[in-house]
């Protein structure tokens, strides 16, 4: 840590006289270049062998000693994925799934913020409060009567099941996040739209929702994530491969072949590859958004 | 909490009854907007969890159709106390989470500091920080499973042909590398995130204090500990919740790398497995219960401790 705070200090006055550098300076810093190195290779190296071992033909994927980087690379885990009906259908329900429950949470969630944002009442800090502390809410304490609810809507094994469950990640959180984005705007916004004669429903379609818009955006982001990646749900309200989501698909591959008794990790590694890709990809898009979403809180405290 | 006398949108200067009256409007209109929200929380938490407390007083089975639920006080929990399965799950979901969360945070400061250094290609690497916390925990457990290979397992080759280890180890099977195993696959995953949390305290710290520390003679661990902690208190208690409340419901890590091996389960693999498995919703409704009272408790330590510290 001292390295860190030295280095944090260091670079400032450096900044200041960049003019010249001396070598034994630079020298000084090489500690820090390979602290950043080791953080470096230590997020990316999952991914590299992930990305590797998904390229990697079964010949050369079950033999010792390892290759470290894929000499006679091949898609064929690719194209096993991709053409299997289980996985296709997998990514298909995930997609439903993830999609419904992040436009159910984005409609109730954002037209309970108008209210928690924008209006003062009676019974607001209550409802804030109600809110916060099912954002925390441990999914696996009402596992129990989900269980049984489930199957008395006659639910079980279907989507629906997971749709409706999976609220209980994604409203809450939509609800407090859209709320802070809601209460940020300025109030002269509304003000100048009453005077002109706006009904309260004017405001908010035509004032505050497009202000709002990027909001939407992040969180429908982070809710369709939370969504995606839920597993608990999925494993237990789920039976058939029919209404597997990729989560419960991708932990359920087995050898085709059955010549092996390893599994087929290559194939599993392609398919890792496959689901991981759109979240990288739209993370990396709309990171500077999220980034400040998620860590609103903390800074304020 | 009395009706505030600003009115977010009623203009300032009215005569009093008139206000009153909006505001009465304006409370009505803000309940309504809540309504649906609310209806949908009371039905997907509320509910559940009441319905969970009740049944976790019966002898509910999943097949209750053929013989009827009794209700039989307070049976479930006293078996669960003497239940050895859940004890161990208890002290293993405990363990787990006292590791991560310290490991998390050392690292998640580490790097939440050298990021904050400012270097060329420092947005580079905060973007690259949310790819761990974006993908699914089941995606990067099957990552790490497949590190560990007791053959094929890069984490064997690496440590044979680096000398850390003699021969390869069947990290998963093993009883004794079990935890460590999934405790290094969810620290990898969230270390990131703390980091990211860290990292936004940190870019609030005005730089200012640190140039007058540096006027005073102040040392670089001397800045550390007297303005960099202090002031990133709130951020890091942010996280620190975050990560404990998470790391005691664990039940992905654990359940792709040992299924509902008895040695290996979680507080969430136990409930979930004595519930869908069993299909004894009673007794596993009481262990939900149970795991939503130790979190609960773990809520009231950090709040306590928050007030403690404020004072």
């Amino acid at each position: 840590m001292t390295a860190a705070a030295e280095a944090t200090t260091e670079a400032r006055s450096v900044a200041k006289v960049r003019v010249h550098k001396p070598l034994r300076k630079r020298l000084a810093r090489l500690p820090f270049y390979l602290l950043i190195a080791a953080i470096f290779v230590y997020t990316i190296f999952p991914f590299y062998w992930a990305i590797r071992s998904s390229l990697t033909p079964d010949g050369d994927l079950f033999a010792t000693p390892l290759q470290y980087f894929p000499n006679s690379p091949t898609l064929v885990h690719y194209r096993e994925v991709l053409s299997s009906g289980d996985f296709q259908r997998a990514l298909l329900n995930s997609t439903i799934v993830a999609g419904s429950v992040t436009l159910i949470s984005l409609v109730l969630g954002t037209v309970a913020s108008y209210a928690l944002g924008r209006f003062r009442f009676r019974g607001r800090a209550f409802a804030m409060y109600l809110m916060l502390s099912m954002t925390i809410f441990p999914q696996i304490a009402i596992l129990g009567a989900l269980y049984t609810m489930i199957n008395k809507f006659g639910l079980f094994n279907t989507l629906g099941a997971l749709i409706f469950s999976d609220l209980i990640l994604t409203l809450p959180f939509t609800v407090w996040v859209l709320t802070s984005f809601m209460a940020a705007l300025p109030k002269d916004l509304e003000e100048a739209a009453y005077v002109d004669g706006a009904s309260p429903f004017q405001v908010f379609y035509k004032v505050l929702l497009p202000l709002i818009a990027p909001g939407l955006v992040t969180t429908g982001l982070l809710a369709f994530i939370t969504a995606w990646n839920e597993y608990l749900y999925a494993l237990s309200f789920t039976q058939d491969p029919e209404h597997h989501t990729v989560t419960v698909a991708i932990t359920s591959f087995t050898s085709g072949k059955g010549l092996t008794f390893e599994q087929p990790w290559g194939q599993i590694m392609a398919a890792t590859v496959v689901v991981t890709v759109p979240l990288i990809v739209l993370t990396l898009i709309l990171q500077r958004r999220i980034l400040a979403g998620l860590t609103a809180g903390a800074v304020k405290g | 909490m009395s009706p505030t006398t600003e009115a977010s949108s009623a203009p300032r200067s009215r005569p009093r009854r008139r206000r009153s009256r909006l505001q009465r409007k304006q409370t009505r209109l803000a309940w309504l907007l809540l309504l649906p929200a609310l209806v949908a929380v009371g039905l997907v938490a509320l509910y559940p969890l009441g319905r969970t407390i009740y049944y976790s007083f019966t002898d509910q089975q999943f097949l209750s159709g053929i013989e009827a639920t009794h209700w039989i006080g307070l049976e479930n929990y006293k078996d669960l106390i003497h239940d050895t399965l859940f004890r161990d799950a208890v002290v293993l979901t405990v363990k787990f989470t006292l590791i991560t969360v310290a490991f998390e945070f050392l690292l998640g400061m580490i790097i939440a500091l050298t990021v904050n250094s400012g270097f060329k290609g420092r947005g580079v690497m905060r973007a690259m920080m949310l790819v761990p916390w974006a993908i699914p925990t089941v995606v990067s457990a099957l990552m790490w499973k497949w590190m560990y290979n007791d053959i094929y397992g890069v984490i064997n080759d690496a440590g044979v042909r680096l000398h850390l280890i003699s021969h390869n180890v069947a990290w998963i099977a093993q009883p004794n590398t079990a935890l460590g195993a999934a405790a290094a696959s969810d620290i990898w995953k969230t270390t990131p995130f703390v980091a990211l949390l860290l990292l936004a305290g940190l870019q609030v710290i005005p730089t200012e204090l640190y140039e007058a520390a540096r006027v005073d003679g102040a040392s670089a661990w001397q800045q550390f500990w007297r303005i960099t902690m202090p002031l990133l208190r709130p951020a890091i208690l942010v996280a620190l919740i975050f990560r404990t409340l998470d790391a005691l419901r664990v039940f992905d890590v654990f359940y792709v790398f040992f299924g509902n091996r008895p040695d290996t389960q979680t507080m969430a693999i136990f409930a979930q497995d004595t519930i869908v498995g069993t299909g004894d919703v009673g007794y596993g409704s009481a262990a939900c219960v149970a795991i939503f009272l130790i979190i609960g408790l773990f809520t009231v330590i950090y709040v306590t401790f928050m007030r403690v510290e404020q004072q």
